[in-house]
């Protein structure tokens, strides 16, 4: 197979993979490999010591949230004394935003592709202000992952189970059509989601808790975000491993360090320090408060969405400087990296063409054109939580790293 | 002390990132130490409580509340930029925002999938790769650039040629196609003139020129200046001739250049010939062998060449059938076989050779020339060959040729019995002191030799009614005995190519002349006054937005070029 047939492979791949909302379930139980003391994070690999703020917090986090330590300093004490592993959601077909921090206790949407059968895992989405994600931990942080755990996650799974199935590839190409890019926006596809649960937790939950959960899910303009970074991580997977093609399968941070990984290549990170966004902040915050570019929500540009298909989004065009011309400039952009079109993410504002899909590491080299990556901005220090929005792109070197390692490899 | 004002607009619903570009600008405004705008919703107001940004008052809104707050210096800048708040809320309206220019080829053609040109002007390192895929993507070629390896030009060109398309340049500044100017041109009136030039000034002097005297240009085709050079042979010169060949708006073609050598001048001026119709050639700086030879015409500057080719395309129907000579009616068509030249006059052989030096080879002869080969034995002649049989070593101890015929028969004898020879090409000088009857001797040698096969002979008569030879006379003998006579020697020589220089074929495939004729739509590379100037004309262009490959850098690019192998 020469090198087009194996790009085009990859992304037909991608491209077909049916990603459906399965369930949800415990981390333990149903992600491989997930098992007590390994804490699953965002990005490529990286050890204690080189961590940002924000994945920090959410480590301690997660580590009191499983009761394996009693405070801060207990948790710091575990992991100093090498007894915790971590290990990138990457590496466990799991993905989650910002920190990323996963552990076994947590519960997780459960996606299958049904086309190629492999499945995606990612937590939930905690909403706004303080979270676990952002690299906070105090008692109101826990006490709401403990009422997601114990509430909200078995209702979703009685109501995913009671639905026929949820079929997030059509949830996500009609959120497109209504000014989602889905990633940094998802309004519609969290009603979207909304709407489709709303029956069956009624049918499921007691009518205080039903109300309960949706409106934790309705308030959240970010409900959808995950099951559709796991539905991403399904598709990516699927053109993952396609020998001698250099479609780009994952690109992820986490917080320190921006990593791809490249469907030919195995499972080879490339990597370079991540750069702070590019962005708007929230009132009282400015880019001296950012951190450095954080979260595997970037598969979902990998997957051929979010920034890439920017000219869907027309409402969030500030990020791009402000007019929807610009907007649809940025996805034009993309087209030129990437393999194809998609065959079901289309965009009214270019006539229904699919998003630009699959990002070839030859064309992002040879143009000098990174991918435009839309992203939250966390801050620094952990648990203050997101600062802002905006827009980043990856450092040049992973792509020419990557490359230099494909030359190497297929004896270019 | 700082002043905090706060707004709370009820009812309402704007984007945060509105929201937050508002709180963005508030802050930038004079005297402004901090601004926040947001919905009031819990999470926010936590936000504005964090930032010292909370009031009595935003406590009492809700998360259907538009939230404005400044912290200023004064009470007046407080009030002054809640007062710009709808000011600053009103946005744009007019859509604008530049269009997108594309990056990469590939993208350039999803925008104009019709392009049939590339015009290419990047640094000249990098033009051969951008031509490369160009071809790739079926485009023809207008490259600008220079600092083009020959090599790369020469397969550039055999590349394109194998695809029946056509790469005029590197180092090619002009072109007119359909009336459309390719990088710099002039503003001609469209005609029946063609040109294909390896001169780009050239291009532009003579199709102004044509267009003063009131003729017009159908299509002018550069080809660069290195076109006519040994080792690319004037492939795209070939093509450009061919299709002006077969493009029915061309009547009369113009071709220049610097002069070529010998084996690239006989390649083209076969390929002119083959085109069919009146071809001026101007070689700059060559010697022209004839003003004509059969319906090539040579100029010897440019403006000369425009006037020629404005008087021939005022008459181009009848100037083709003019071409045939009205006594060759066995046919204009190459009949091959080896030129036997014999003569007695020294500067008839002379200006022979050098007429024909451009169109046969190889080409013996016992004058020198610079590409004129000697003779191996005086006696015996080898290809093609012309002799002054006047010259030092064939008149010792024996007459000049002018008045005794005795070695010119028995040469006439000598070459007719060569099968691989197909004309003899003879003169005869009359006049006083020339021998009495020169024919009554060579025409019966003539229709000797033709007895046994019709082999062609070519007589060129100097002389006139008054010499004592009477020339009607000489003529009619010569006649009688098969010849063709002609009285001026360029019409000689132009009969001597037409039977033995096979036109020289177009390279196959052809370019589909329908380039030419079909709109001009174009992806422009590189300079971007090339693209407007397209676009100023009417022409369908796409100007892409070039850069270095990989920065330029030489390890990726040598991956990347090795990747697409």
């Amino acid at each position: 197979m020469d090198l087009a047939q194996a790009n085009h492979a990859a992304v037909e791949r991608m491209m077909t993979a049916r990603p459906l909302l399965k369930g949800v379930a415990t981390a333990r139980d149903v992600i491989p490999g997930m098992r007590d003391g390994l804490i699953l994070h965002a990005g490529p690999p990286i050890e204690w010591g080189r961590m940002s703020g924000p994945l920090r917090g959410a480590v301690i986090g997660a580590l009191l949230f499983e009761g394996l330590a009693e405070d801060e300093s207990d948790a710091t004490g575990l992991i100093e004394r090498g007894e915790i592993e971590f290990a990138p959601c990457h590496h466990h077909q799991t993905v989650g935003p910002m920190a990323g921090v996963t552990s076994a206790s947590m519960a997780v949407y459960v996606v299958e592709n049904v086309t190629h059968g492999n499945l995606a895992f990612s937590n939930l989405n905690e909403g706004y202000g303080k979270v676990l994600r952002y690299g906070a931990y105090s008692p109101e942080v826990l006490e709401k992952l403990g009422w997601m755990n114990s509430v909200m996650a078995p209702v979703l799974a009685d109501a995913l189970a009671a639905s026929a199935e949820l079929d997030l590839r059509a949830l996500l190409a009609e959120a497109l059509h209504m000014g989602d890019e889905g990633h940094n926006r998802n309004k519609a596809g969290s009603l979207l989601f909304l709407k489709l649960l709303a029956p069956h937790v009624a049918r499921v939950a007691s009518s205080d808790v039903a109300e309960e959960v949706l409106k934790f899910l309705g308030d959240n303009a970010l409900s959808v975000l995950n099951p559709v970074m796991a539905a991403c991580k399904a598709m990516a997977d699927a053109g993952h491993g396609v020998e001698g093609s250099t479609i780009v399968t994952a690109m992820a941070r986490n917080g320190t360090d921006f990593g791809i990984r490249v469907s030919g290549l195995g499972g080879d990170w490339f990597t370079a320090p991540a750069q702070v966004p590019d962005g708007l902040y929230f009132s009282g915050f400015s880019s001296e408060d950012a951190n450095a570019d954080i979260g595997d929500s970037t598969i979902t540009e990998t997957a051929g969405i979010g920034g890439f298909a920017m000219a869907a989004a027309p409402a969030i065009v500030t990020f791009v400087s402000g007019t929807p011309k610009d907007a649809v400039n940025t996805t034009m952009e993309m087209y030129e990296i990437t393999e194809t079109d998609h065959l079901h993410f289309t965009i009214p504002a270019l006539d229904f063409r699919g998003t630009p899909t699959g990002i070839d590491l030859r064309k992002v080299v040879e143009l000098g054109i990174t991918p435009r990556i839309n992203t939250g901005i966390a801050h620094r220090d952990a648990g203050i939580g997101q600062v802002g929005a905006g827009l980043v792109r990856p450092p040049m070197e992973v792509f020419e790293a990557a490359l230099i390692a494909y030359a190497e490899r297929y004896g270019v | 002390m700082s002043v905090l004002k706060t707004e709370v607009r009820p009812g309402g619903y704007y984007d945060s990132i509105v929201l937050m570009q508002l709180q963005a600008a508030l802050a930038d405004l004079p005297g402004v130490e901090d601004a926040g705008a947001v919905m009031a919703t819990p999470e926010n107001r936590a936000l504005l409580e964090a930032s010292g940004l909370m009031s009595d008052v935003a406590v009492e809104a809700g998360p259907a509340d538009l939230l404005v707050v400044v912290r200023a210096e004064t009470e007046d800048a407080a009030t002054d930029a809640l007062s710009r708040v709808d000011g600053l809320l009103v946005r744009g309206g007019t859509g604008g925002g530049d269009d997108y220019r594309p990056r990469s080829l590939e993208s350039a053609l999803k925008v104009l999938p019709e392009a049939r040109w590339a015009l290419v002007s990047t640094p000249g390192r990098f033009a051969a790769g951008v031509a490369r895929e160009a071809l790739d993507r079926g485009l023809n070629l207008f490259l600008y650039s220079d600092n083009v390896t020959v090599e790369d030009e020469v397969a550039l060109k055999r590349r394109a040629a194998a695809d029946g398309r056509l790469v005029m340049g590197p180092d090619c500044g002009t072109a007119l196609i359909a009336g459309v100017g390719f990088g710099f041109a002039n503003r001609v009136r469209r005609g029946s003139i063609g040109l294909v030039a390896a001169s780009g000034t050239g291009l532009q002097a003579i199709s102004s020129h044509v267009h003063a005297l009131g003729g017009g240009v159908s299509h002018a085709i550069g080809t660069g200046g290195r076109d006519l050079a040994e080792e690319v042979g004037a492939l795209t010169a070939r093509q450009g001739l061919d299709l002006l060949a077969r493009d029915p708006g061309t009547e009369v073609i113009v071709l220049v250049s610097k002069p070529p050598v010998p084996s690239v001048a006989r390649s083209v001026l076969g390929a002119a010939r083959g085109t069919g119709k009146p071809v001026v050639v101007h070689f700059l700086g060559f010697a022209p062998p004839a003003r004509r030879i059969g319906s090539l015409y040579f100029a010897t500057s440019l403006p000369e060449a425009a006037w020629m080719a404005v008087d021939l395309a005022k008459s181009a129907g009848a100037v083709v059938d003019a071409e045939k000579d009205p006594r060759g009616e066995d046919g204009g068509a190459s009949a091959g076989g080896y030129l036997r030249g014999l003569f007695a006059g020294g500067t008839l052989a002379s200006e022979s050779l050098l007429a024909l030096k451009n169109f046969l080879d190889p080409l013996h002869s016992n004058m020198k020339g610079d590409t004129i080969r000697p003779l191996e034995a005086v006696p015996r002649s080898e290809f093609h060959t012309i002799l002054d049989l006047g010259a030092d070593e064939y008149t010792v101890g024996r007459l000049h040729p002018m008045i005794d015929n005795d070695m010119r028969v028995r040469r006439i004898a000598q070459e007719a019995a060569d099968p691989e020879v197909g004309l003899i090409l003879l003169d005869l000088v009359l006049g006083d002191g020339a021998h009495p009857d020169p024919a009554g001797e060579l025409a019966p040698a003539i229709a000797e030799a033709r007895r046994s096969r019709d082999l062609e002979f070519v007589v060129v008569v100097v002389g006139t009614d008054e010499d004592p030879q009477d020339l009607a006379s000489q003529v009619a003998a010569l006649e009688d005995s098969g010849a063709l006579v002609f009285e001026d020697l360029t019409s000689a020589l132009s009969r001597v190519v037409d039977r033995l220089v096979e036109v020289v074929p177009p390279p196959l495939p052809p370019v589909e002349v329908e380039l030419l004729s079909a709109p001009v739509v174009a992806v422009n590379i590189g300079l971007e006054s090339f693209s407007e100037s397209l676009a100023d004309q009417g022409a369908q262009a796409v100007h892409l937005d070039w850069n270095p490959p990989a920065g330029g850098d030489d390890q990726l690019m040598a991956i990347l070029e090795r990747m697409r192998r």
